[in-house]
């Protein structure tokens, strides 16, 4: 057997990177005086962040590698979804910096988890090996758990993290059941020696309870109905900055995994579920999205009607052909960007313990924080997909590509959930703008100005959201790069 | 040819055993019970992973089973103490009583 | 010689604008606000000129004129860039846009001088400008949809605009939500267009729409797409059943109701109908269901606008009813007309809504007419203007109302555009439709005219003892000299304007028509291809038959407009007691006097009662009752859905686990069927 190289190394570079960065936070977490800011260690964090993008940029020079006995690949695919990650951690951690002191959350704990959760998002994408999937999806799944709980002493916090993780354990076993059909079915767990044969020698019924497995386990992870139960008490009960992370990494991770098992290894059968859990992903979604009255939990609705709105651009890929693909490509790094926005300005505006994340607490946002307000509403115009924004031409390629591969119903059905997701988003800009600022909690909520990290943060998810709006070529064409690496 | 037990049987048996832990963590009310169904069905794929890796003479299916064992155990360390850290702040076990996050 | 338009000046320079103003505006005195804010469209505005001077002397073959501005997106073959595209089309537009929005931008200093956000407002107007300019310009369908949405957009924030002031948010939203609907029809004409012609540039889609028969024997492509970007129009230009918005749109400052919901945004639709005049030209369904929806819309929203009592209300009605006619001149394949009553309407009804303003303005923010009158001594200016206004829009010749209506009646009359689809009975019913709608038109224009500026002042109970001097701040006063020089220029704009278009049978050469040919050609050669099928070309002697023929109907018309004025001129002017004895009569309450009105009563009872009852029924029942209830409703039930879906999240894991074990079971047993066939 071949002995490791250094390309081997190379192959895993920014895992190794970051989970090296988390390490060093944790030891360094003792050293920082008790009482003192733990900024530092976030700045370390984000440090770590940039550094495994570093990684990943060296990567890319050298496209198409294999590692570790063809269980790693780095690809067009696994560059994009690395850049995607180490940019949504990179603004979550910013964004979380002054969330942490406020809500006296262990630092040391809170950055190493999200960098070693990035370790595992960062290898989901890049795997083509089931069982390294597997691994990696749980690294990614075990931080999270952790992290939804990490407000210990708040009961609803302790609860999320119960829900994420016994339900999250529970479909995990769905997943991996998955994968032990499909070894038997096929002798090999590679994605890469899958695809071949399946299609040399027929299928056998096993790949198809196999893929079903797979996709129900996925389906939990991407929170696509019905397996999407959890998200909205998952989303509101934990950290804002969280969750910020969680609904945007470890979704488009789980993303990249779908699509490497559903395409790379080009799997059967999988067409009429994926087309109703997209139908009913928008619609539960959406629906359930109108009557709530705490953002976050709103957002959540949101986001399982984004799954949906993903799903249709699955539902719309057929064999060598890479516009459903590339859609769904880019709608990841589209939502990424814009929704990891929304949530941050929710945990800025959240105050001690939380207590500020009913819509109604954003009356009269525009006077207090007119910048915030402005960065929220155009996120929220993201959202609904209003032109020269992110969100529009991720709706225009995932729908345009769904129209083209002839799944009318589905269009028309998307297009007009995305009409009723404008209703609920526009009720928050409107209480932004249109309502007065209620007397009763004058004094402590909002008189917090924004500071610099967190603004960073949101500009730089601003920034992406308007240059994916309107100059969206150049992600565009990476996507397609990417989606051609996928089918190769 | 010796007689042996078909490699069906384990099949069945495991799919028995998963659908034992999917009833379990549904109709069980206290948290440690359910997860113990959680541990259950990751039990049961192993033990198809082993049948398989019998079938296909391979022994990568056995590798699985401990890598599956490691995280099931990880998966543990952090479960407990989740589970400790909602018994501390709701005081029960009880999964039908952890419901304050609905709607 | 290569002329460079750079028409990427004429959207930069508001753009430019609503930057400086937004970011710098908070700032800044009122005056300088103001000169930023005017200074840049009025920019724009200079350079359309100068556009508009160069192009005329354009070789015929570069018009089109494109001008590429940068790579935007390209997927596979698929490829759509920032370009700019400009026809006579487009250019009749971006003069129409620049110069009646520079006039109303001028107003807006004087009209806005007292509210609070003065630089806001000016920093959205231009925003409005921005995307107004690009959907214009725009040279293909994406990009003229981001201006689709911007318009959206910045009307919503100018309606909203009265902040805090729940009714004007709802409004806002209400605007919003039903365009959604819009788009939703937009968006799929869209894809449809990828789809089939891998394009979305209007060169490329038009070039290859060439090929395409017209669609006689039944709906096909390109009567799908087309009725889909009508869905799109419909909501955009307010019409039935999308048209809910506009009225409500009325919350936001007189300014925006002239430029946005009157003069600009709103004829977006008709734009784009006209802009892709080869795909509809080609389907004589769609053309149907364009004019019949047109002509409903106008009629319906007529007699709608003759019980309104508040007159931005009775404009709004009256601009629904005016954008039916264009919808209908689309419809008849008559583009050019459509598109000369858009030009023409812009100028009248920009005018009906300034001087709407400055009685506003006057009387400090009243907006009720039953509380007006009497007001042709305080404020002259305002009156005579308005009497321009009023007298185009009611097609008076030579005003410019006249003009472009009659060419759509005439358009409506002959067209043999919609042969395949129905009979000559269509023409005269859409005709006959149209006249009514003319003659209900001037009734409620002259209804509004009487009952604002004759008779005697109802206003001002509180100081109604005290009349005169003491009271002079109280007293209507007329607008400043900067809201009154655009109203005077908008006036002779509205007089002179049609003369642009003096049809043939008048001894004119239609001008306008002739410009606009070029862009409609492609689609009057489709129809000439259709036609020649079945009918004969006309002969020497038909022509004059024809001429005749619309001298007479041009007679109707007027004649209809003159009715009109004539029963405002008696209920409003000579009998007032008559309309407050209509509705005591329909209320059931008899005058004891009543042989002195015999002749009243039977007014009533033959021609007053039914058509009152029937703007009411259409007002209350339909309007009020079934579509704003169908949209209300609608809310509701998905707000009721949303509640018992809520349900399923119990909060309780057991039962969450339960969902994702029946979903996997589902799942699981259909794709172990699916391997077992």
């Amino acid at each position: 057997m071949n002995p490791i190289t250094n390309t081997d190394y190379v192959t895993i570079l920014p895992e190794l990177v970051l989970a090296a960065f988390g390490l060093i936070v944790m030891l360094v977490e003792p050293f920082v005086t008790k009482g003192g800011s733990r900024k530092p260690l976030g700045y370390l964090a984000c440090l770590g962040a940039l550094a495994s993008l570093a990684a990943t940029w060296y990567q890319a020079g050298s496209p198409y590698t294999q590692g570790f006995f063809k269980m790693v690949l780095v690809d067009h695919f696994s560059v994009f979804f690395h850049v995607v990650i180490a940019l949504v951690l990179f603004v979550a951690l910013l964004g979380s910096l002054d969330y942490v002191e406020r809500q006296h959350i262990r630092a040391g704990e809170f950055y190493a988890l999200m960098l070693f959760g990035a370790v595992g998002m960062d290898l989901m994408s890049s795997a083509t090996e089931l069982v390294l999937i597997f691994i990696a999806l749980e690294i990614s799944s075990i931080s999270t758990y952790i992290l939804a709980g990490m407000r210990r002493r708040v009961a609803i916090s302790a609860e999320a993290s119960l829900k994420y993780f016994l339900l999250g354990s529970f479909a995990t076993g769905f997943f991996l059941y998955g994968v032990s059909l499909m070894f038997g079915a096929t002798g090999t767990t590679s994605i890469l020696a899958i695809g071949p044969q399946l299609h040399a020698g027929g299928f056998n019924p096993l790949v198809f309870a196999a893929v079903a497995l797979m996709f129900v386990g996925l389906g939990f992870k991407i929170a696509s109905a019905p397996f999407h139960v959890w998200t909205p008490d998952v989303y509101e009960g934990a950290p804002a900055p969280v969750v910020a992370f969680m609904s945007t990494a470890p979704k488009a991770a789980a993303f990249a995994v779908l699509l490497r098992v559903l395409f790379a290894a080009w799997t059967p059968g999988w067409f009429w579920p994926v087309w109703i859990s997209a139908a009913l992903s928008m619609t539960l979604g959406n629906i359930g999205a109108l009557r709530q009255t705490n953002i976050k939990r709103m957002l959540a609705y949101s986001s399982i009607a984004h799954a949906g709105y993903l799903l249709v651009a699955f539902a719309a890929s057929k064999a060598a052909d890479t516009a459903g693909i590339s859609a769904a490509i880019f709608y990841t790094a589209a939502y990424a960007a814009m929704n990891v926005g929304a949530f941050l300005v929710i945990s800025h505006l959240a105050g001690e313990g939380e207590r500020f994340v009913a819509i109604d607490d954003y009356a009269g946002l525009s006077r207090r924080q007119p910048a915030v307000a402005a960065s929220l509403a155009l996120l929220l115009l993201s959202l609904i997909g209003i032109p020269a924004t992110g969100g529009f031409f991720a709706k225009f390629y995932v729908f345009s590509a769904a129209l083209q591969a002839n799944l009318v119903g589905l269009t028309i059905l998307g297009l007009i959930n995305s009409g009723i997701a404008a209703y609920y988003y526009l009720r928050v800009i409107v209480v932004m703008y249109m309502r007065e600022h209620p007397a009763e909690h004058e004094h402590g909520h909002g008189a917090e100005r924004i500071t610099i990290p967190e603004g960073v943060a949101l500009t730089l998810s601003v920034l992406a959201t308007l240059y994916l709006g309107i100059m969206p070529n150049r992600v565009l064409q990476l996507a397609i790069e990417a989606a051609k690496d996928l089918l190769r | 040819m010796m007689n042996t037990v078909p490699i069906s049987w384990y099949l069945v048996l495991s799919a028995v055993l998963f659908a034992c832990g999917v009833t379990g963590f549904i109709i069980k009310r206290n948290i440690i019970t359910i997860f113990m169904s959680i541990e259950l069905m990751l039990n049961a794929v192993n033990l198809s992973f082993v049948a398989f890796a019998y079938q296909w003479k391979q022994l990568n299916g056995e590798v699985f089973v401990f890598f599956v064992m490691v995280v099931a155990a990880a998966e543990a360390a952090v479960g407990l103490a989740i589970i400790i850290s909602v018994f501390r702040t709701r005081e029960t076990l009880s999964v039908d009583k952890v419901d304050l996050l609905k709607l | 010689m290569t002329t460079n338009l750079h028409l990427w000046l004429i959207p930069l320079l508001p753009l430019a604008g609503a930057a400086l103003n937004g970011l710098l505006g908070r700032g800044l005195s009122k005056r300088a606000v103001a000169i930023i804010g005017v200074g840049f469209p009025g920019a724009a505005f200079a350079w359309a000129l100068v556009v508009a001077s160069r192009f005329v002397a354009l070789p015929f073959e570069r018009i089109p004129y494109t001008e590429y501005i940068l790579p935007w997106i390209a997927a596979g073959s698929f490829q759509a860039n920032i370009a700019f595209y400009l026809d006579q089309l487009s250019l009749v537009m971006l003069l129409v846009v620049t110069g009646v929005g520079l006039l109303i931008h001028v107003y807006s200093v004087g009209y806005m001088e007292h509210e609070g956000g003065y630089y806001r407002f000016f920093a959205y107007l231009n925003l409005f400008m921005f995307f107004m300019l690009m959907l214009i310009l725009a040279d293909n369908y994406l990009l003229m949809f981001v201006g689709w949405e911007g318009v959206g957009l910045a009307s919503y924030l100018l309606i909203g605009f009265f902040f805090l002031k729940q009714s004007a948010a709802n409004a806002g939203k209400k605007a919003f939500i039903v365009n959604r609907v819009g788009d939703f029809g937009f968006l799929l004409g869209m894809f449809l267009l990828i789809r089939h012609f891998d394009s979305l540039n209007f060169a490329d889609v038009f070039k290859a729409v060439s090929h395409y028969p017209v669609e006689t024997a039944g709906a096909g492509l390109l009567t799908a797409i087309s009725l889909l970007l009508m869905v799109g129009a419909t909501g955009k230009s307010a019409q039935l059943p999308l048209y809910v918005w506009l009225p409500d749109a009325m919350e936001g400052p007189t300014p925006v109701s002239a430029l946005i919901h009157a003069a600009t945004m709103v004829t977006a639709g008709i734009y784009m109908i006209a802009r892709s005049n080869p795909l509809f030209s080609r389907s004589p369904i769609a053309l149907t269901v364009v004019a019949v929806i047109g002509c409903l819309t106008a009629i319906f929203a007529a007699t709608i606008g003759m019980t309104q009592t508040d007159i931005k209300r009775v404009l709004a009605y009256s601009t629904i009813s005016q954008l039916g006619y264009m919808f209908m001149a689309c419809g008849v394949a008559a583009y050019s007309a459509g598109i000369f009553h858009l030009m023409t309407h812009a100028f009248f009804k920009a005018l009906l809504f300034l001087c709407a303003g400055s009685v506003i303005h006057a009387l400090s923010g009243e907006q009720d007419m039953r509380r007006m009158g009497g007001l042709r001594k305080q404020i002259p200016w305002t009156f005579w203007t308005m009497t321009a206004g009023t007298f185009a829009i009611a097609g008076f010749p030579p005003l410019a109302g006249f003009f472009s209506k009659d060419e759509i009646l005439w358009k409506a009359w002959s067209t043999t555009a919609l042969r395949s689809v129905a009979g000559p009975a269509l023409n005269y019913t859409l005709w006959t439709l149209a006249l009514l709608t003319a003659g209900l038109t001037s009734f409620y224009m002259f209804r509004l005219w009487f009952l604002t500026f004759f008779g005697e002042f109802r206003g001002g109970s509180a100081d109604a003892h005290g009349h005169g001097d003491a009271h002079a701040s109280h007293s209507p006063h007329e607008s400043p000299g900067i809201m009154l020089g655009p109203l005077v220029l908008l006036a002779i704009l509205s007089v002179f304007g049609g003369w642009a278009g003096v049809p043939h049978a008048l001894g004119g050469s239609n001008r306008f028509d002739q410009f606009l040919a070029p862009v409609i050609q492609s689609s009057s050669e489709a129809m000439s291809a259709g036609q020649r099928a079945g009918e004969p070309q006309p002969e020497a002697a038909e022509e004059h038959a024809e001429r005749n023929a619309e001298l007479a109907l041009t007679a109707a018309s007027v004649g209809v407009a003159a009715i009109g004025f004539g029963f405002a001129w008696l209920f409003y002017f000579k009998r007032r007691d008559l309309p407050a004895r209509v509705t005591a009569v329909l209320g059931g309450i008899y005058d004891t006097v009543r042989d002195k009105y015999y002749v009243d009563e039977l007014y009533h009872a033959l021609f007053v009662r039914p058509i009152v009852g029937i703007s009411n029924f259409f007002w209350r029942d339909i309007d009020v009752g079934v579509i704003d209830a169908t949209v209300n409703g609608a809310a509701h039930a998905s707000q009721d859905v949303s509640d018992s879906l809520r349900r399923m999240q119990s909060g309780n894991i057991r039962s969450y686990a339960g969902w994702i074990a029946t979903g996997a079971a589902l799942v699981i047993v259909y794709m172990i069927w699916l391997g077992a066939r």
